[in-house]
């Protein structure tokens, strides 16, 4: 029977909605699933993981040299914890990113990167060549998993546990070869292309510089990221580090809505791990049709104040 | 500005293509003390070239003895050769031409099979220099071409050095060799600085464009060579297509046009794309996928068109020329031999004086020769170039007469008064699906922050008097999209250059003669596969 | 000091990848293979600490078989001083590449070592965090802005929330992200130098590093193709299909 340790992340605030992704991806390993959280002050947050279905336990480890999420210290908080659990989990976010790796190499493991399926608990789907191929990893049999957790491919547990919450204090001493400084948040309000939940599209059929108002402000009214197709770019509307695409980013937000964009190869390629992806151009012949989970054919001009309306 | 940093070589070979590279190879079988560098604008050898292609082997056992020991990755015995006339939904078997009969040849893939012919040439310590594009001719106090300048890379669009700035070197040589292939762009400066062309008659050209397929198990035939004419050309268009039958279930099929097309509205793509979907073909590529695309011109004016290739410091060989036979459909065999016939003369002479004589008394030309008459017959639209075809091949090229070649920007029609033929295409559902997917697997990539490799030299012209007559036809004789007119408060021509293939049709085609295609910073364009 | 740079072969970034029909791997016949993107970051951030005077030795460091020579070369011709290949016989997972390069860290003891992120083949994203924990040094993953002073460093890493700010104290490991720099461009007479610079072979066992712990890899796939979805007729069902699916 598997017993997995996720380690939550958090902004000394609140729960990070990655948590509740990780524990998906432990209900579909199946077992017991205990959440571990590390930092300063963090009841709350600790309260908030105990609620997310079939968490069993939360173990929170309060100290003032884990409220900074220094890879060092987490790890060796991690590892002071580590035993008897079969897996541990992380988010593949900046954070877990960081730190699971460091986990692993401790316990003497290779890290499964990017969890995208389960197909036992040792065996996963994960995602190499940038998504262009999907290949299946199987752990060796007797040692720790540890492993990141594709946030894109996993919904969001459900908040209807009601696990115990058991406060520790820290097992492990602060590094002192690591000092946090700060945190800047990324400029704006509105969030970064690379990893917003959402991102609104436009292209060509946009028009100009101008017109492309009428995305900004959709994407404002949604909480929305915006991005841009390459031949939005190169006719000027809009500049290059909005690009979408082959030559652009490549993103895989939860919803995806292009406006006025024909879909051509190129920038698909930069979307194909979107989850939903919702496509408005005049063209029904468009490429994007093709691919698009949610399909309307009609002017963007009349169809994005529609919308503006209607989310009021 | 600063003095560039100069690099010396006894040869400088500008193009790591068939005849660049047996040139390289052959000098250092002669004279292995001799510094010869080839540099190549590809990323790599092999990544901006591409052909059919069916091979004569006779030049490689001449060359490079034993190679059958340790062919390149990519050669199949042909087995077997097929001419068809196709129609709409029919076709003909036509008898194959002597010119076609592929007995003892070899399918192969000219972009592996030059990487493999570089491993031999690094092995006999020729420097190789890939991703490195010359962008200018060097010349001497006394007017001769004296080496290249490669050019500049970290410029960005508006011509303004970059973080990553870094100035082309000069590579002097005594003798350059330009290997540039078909309108090479130094190649064309060249030819107009020295007037090499002024006793011949204009080249002319075909675009050739290629995919390499997988197809479902079993249905590619190891060795079959097929070639296909008639549909979907119209009677006055020349062209047709091949289809090459690899291993691993691989398919290489290709289409040519003749650049010297009339119809403004045509597009050579489109038509590629129709025969693909004639029921012999469609057959074939159902259910299969594309693993590469790519497209390049062609030099069809053979001997007539052939200028003088020697000028004071250098040479022209291969088709930076134009060697190509083109009933043959080949022009590796002539490339190689006339790359080891510059390095025989080099050797001998430590010159390029006396080359051209050489290569006009040569097997080389004498091939081009015998075959002569048989691309301008088809002036006269495609029956009468048939049986003039047929006429010619069985006197050997031995008619009194020899028929002029005209020059490809000369013969489009104008708009106004112009009828196209009915072409009878079809509705298409394989795949790539326009020009901008098919672009996408020919893996072509240029940093986009940098001067716009395609220079219009009077870009009133597209606006106000090419509309009118002829409709931009370079919307659509470009495989690459790469040309488009869009509206914006009145239309204006956007140029895409991130798309292009490096193919030069448009250099070639456009009927004012106002694109300049010059080379982009090393390294950009296409990255041809197995092609 | 000295800065440790490694740099992993891998497909070119600009190769049209394809799963091979049997599953068993991805299609690299006649492929080209390159430098990984951000190991070129990694070697140009590298070779700028040296040429401002703050390090003596660049050092190129890849694990692979005598192929991989021809990246260490590349990186000799941007402008390393020495090369080391770790010769191995198959794929080395992050795991053994990271024990092994702690046996050149061992030999070499610099005061840097800078690897890109993640190799665009594998996209694990692991050896740099593996090497600093079994190194028990610190590190600083998906660096974009890197300042010495001294004895320590002063790193900014793009995080999902933006840029943080942290500070290390050397030997560190670093990791680099796409942003940091733009590498320079070689020059041709560098091509020419790099020949001549020295490229040492060490083998796993000569380092005394055992493989183990390795994933098994299994079958290879496509990534799923996205199928046609519903059409909806106006804003209005587009707004109500959104909310039924959550998503608004």
């Amino acid at each position: 029977m598997s017993r997995i340790l996720i380690i939550a992340e958090h902004d000394g605030q609140s729960l990070n909605f990655s948590t509740a992704k990780c524990v998906t991806c432990a209900q579909a390993i199946g077992g017991d699933i205990d959440i571990a959280v590390f930092g300063s002050g963090i009841e709350s947050i600790a309260a908030e993981a105990a609620s997310l279905e079939s968490v069993a336990r939360v173990i929170a480890v309060d100290a003032g040299h884990l409220s900074a999420p220094i890879a060092a210290n987490w790890a060796n908080e991690a590892l002071a914890i580590a035993d008897g659990y079969s897996h541990l989990l992380g988010p593949s976010t900046t954070l877990g990113k960081d730190l699971m790796p460091r986990i692993a190499a401790l316990l003497g493991v290779n890290q499964v990167s990017d969890i995208m399926a389960v197909n036992a608990p040792t065996s996963f789907k994960r995602p190499i060549y940038a998504g262009n191929a999907i290949v299946d990893v199987e752990a060796p049999a007797g040692a720790t998993v540890v492993a990141t957790v594709r946030i894109a491919s996993w919904s969001a547990a459900a908040i209807t546990g009601n696990g115990s919450v058991e406060v520790r204090s820290a097992s492990s001493d602060a590094v002192t070869h690591t000092r946090y400084i700060g945190l800047e948040s990324g400029g704006g309000e509105r969030p970064d292309l690379q990893s917003a939940q959402r991102v609104i599209s436009g292209g060509r059929g946009v028009g100009s510089e101008e017109n492309f108002n009428l995305i900004y402000s959709l994407a404002d009214k949604l909480g929305a990221g915006v991005g841009a197709s390459r031949a939005a770019v190169d006719a000027g509307y809009v500049p290059n580090d909005m690009q979408v695409g082959q030559t652009g980013k490549i993103i895989s937000p939860d919803l995806y809505m292009a406006f006025g964009i024909s879909g051509a190869i190129q920038h698909v390629t930069g979307i194909k791990d979107a989850g939903t992806i919702v496509a408005v151009n005049k063209d029904s012949e468009s490429p994007i049709f093709e691919i698009s989970d949610i399909g309307l054919v009609g002017d963007l001009f009349n169809v994005i104040p529609e919308l503006e309306k209607l989310l009021g | 500005m600063t003095e560039r940093e100069i690099m010396e070589y006894d040869v400088i070979i500008v193009g790591a293509g068939p005849a660049g590279l047996s040139c390289a190879i052959r000098l250092k079988q002669l004279k292995p003390d001799l510094m010869v560098a080839v540099i190549e604008k590809g990323a790599e050898v092999g990544a901006h070239i591409l052909s059919g292609a069916v091979i004569e082997p006779a030049p490689l056992d001449r060359l490079l003895p034993g190679w059958r020991e340790n062919p390149p990755s990519v050669c199949i015995p042909v087995e077997k050769d097929e001419l068809w006339l196709l129609r709409q939904k029919g076709r003909i078997r036509l008898p194959t031409p002597p010119q076609q009969n592929n007995h003892d040849n070899f399918i192969v893939s000219l972009g592996s099979m030059c990487a493999w012919m570089a491993e031999k040439a690094e092995a006999l310590e020729v420097d190789i220099f890939p991703g490195y594009a010359a962008s200018e001719i060097r010349f001497t106090d006394d007017g001769a071409v004296g080496g290249v300048i490669i050019g500049d890379m970290g410029v960005d669009i508006g011509g303004n050095e970059k973080d990553t700035y870094m100035q082309g070197i000069e590579i002097h040589a005594p003798m350059t060799i330009l290997s540039e292939g078909c309108r090479g762009h130094l190649s064309k400066q060249l030819i107009r600085k020295f007037e090499l062309d002024k006793d011949c008659d204009p080249q002319t050209y075909g675009i050739g464009m290629k995919e390499l397929w997988k197809v479902q198990p079993g249905k590619s035939k190891p060795g079959l060579v097929q070639h296909t004419t008639g549909w979907p050309l119209d009677s006055k268009t020349y062209g047709g297509s091949f289809i090459y039958h690899l291993d691993k279930d691989r398919i290489a099929i290709g289409f040519v046009t003749g650049l010297d097309y009339q119809d403004p509205e045509f597009m050579p793509f489109e038509a590629f794309q129709q025969m693909k979907h004639h029921p012999m073909v469609h057959e074939l590529l159902e259910g299969g996928e594309i693993l590469s695309s790519g497209a390049r011109a062609i030099a069809e004016g053979g001997y007539q068109s052939l200028p003088k290739t020697e000028m004071p410091g250098a040479l022209l060989i291969g088709d930076a020329a134009g060697m190509l036979n083109v009933p043959k459909v080949k022009g590796t065999h002539q490339a190689m031999l006339c790359g080891m016939l510059a390095a025989e003369h080099i050797n001998d002479t430590a010159s390029s004086k006396g080359f051209d004589a050489k290569l006009r008394d040569s097997e080389i030309v004498k091939e081009l020769y015998k075959v002569r008459n048989i691309r301008p017959a088809f002036y006269k639209g495609f029956w009468r170039g048939f049986i003039r075809a047929a006429i010619e091949t069985v006197t050997m090229g031995k008619m009194p007469t020899t028929l002029s070649i005209h020059a490809d920007d000369s013969t489009l029609k104008k708009r106004d008064g112009y009828t196209p033929p009915d072409r009878k295409w079809v509705d298409r559902d394989l795949p790539p699906r326009d020009r901008l997917a098919s672009v996408y697997f020919a893996a072509t990539e240029h940093d986009e922050d940098q001067p716009v490799h395609l220079q219009i030299l009077e870009p009133d012209i597209c606006t106000t008097r090419c509309v009118e007559e002829y409709d931009n036809p370079c919307t659509r004789f470009c495989p690459a999209n790469v040309y488009e007119m869009i509206e914006d408060g009145g239309m204006r021509l956007q140029i895409n250059s991130g798309n292009c293939v490096h193919c030069k049709t448009c250099d070639i085609k456009d009927p004012y003669q106002i694109i300049n295609w010059v080379t982009p910073e090393g390294a950009c364009g296409p990255n041809y596969q197995n092609m | 000091m000295k800065i440790l740079v490694g740099i992993k072969r891998v497909v070119d970034y600009n190769v049209r990848v394809r799963v091979l029909s049997d599953g068993s791997g991805v299609d690299t016949d006649g492929v080209k293979m390159s430098v990984n993107p951000f190991d070129e970051i990694a070697l140009e951030e590298a070779l700028r600490i040296r040429d401002a005077g703050n390090a003596e030795e660049v050092i190129v460091v890849s694990a692979g078989g005598d192929e991989c020579q021809q990246q260490l070369r590349t990186g000799l011709a941007m402008g390393a001083d020495r090369a080391i290949q770790i010769q191995v016989s198959e794929g080395l997972q992050p795991l053994s590449t990271a024990r092994a390069f702690l046996k050149i860290i061992e030999r070499e003891d610099p005061g840097l070592v800078i690897l890109g992120k993640q190799a665009i083949d594998d996209d694990n994203n692991q050896t740099a965090q593996m090497l600093s924990a079994l190194w028990d040094r610190p590190q600083a993953t998906s660096a974009s802005k890197l300042e010495l002073s001294g004895t320590s460093a002063t790193v900014t890493r793009e995080v999902d929330a933006g840029l943080e700010t942290i500070e290390i104290d050397l030997p560190a490991v670093i990791s680099v992200d796409l942003r940091l720099n733009e590498p320079r461009f070689v020059k041709l007479p560098d091509i020419m130098k790099a020949k001549r610079k020295p490229l040492d072979v060490a083998s796993l066992e000569e380092l005394g590093v055992a493989v183990e712990g390795n994933l098994e890899i299994g079958h290879f796939a496509p990534p799923p193709q996205r199928e046609k979805g519903i059409m909806v007729e106006d804003a209005a069902q587009l707004v109500e299909e959104l909310k039924n699916r959550g998503l608004i």
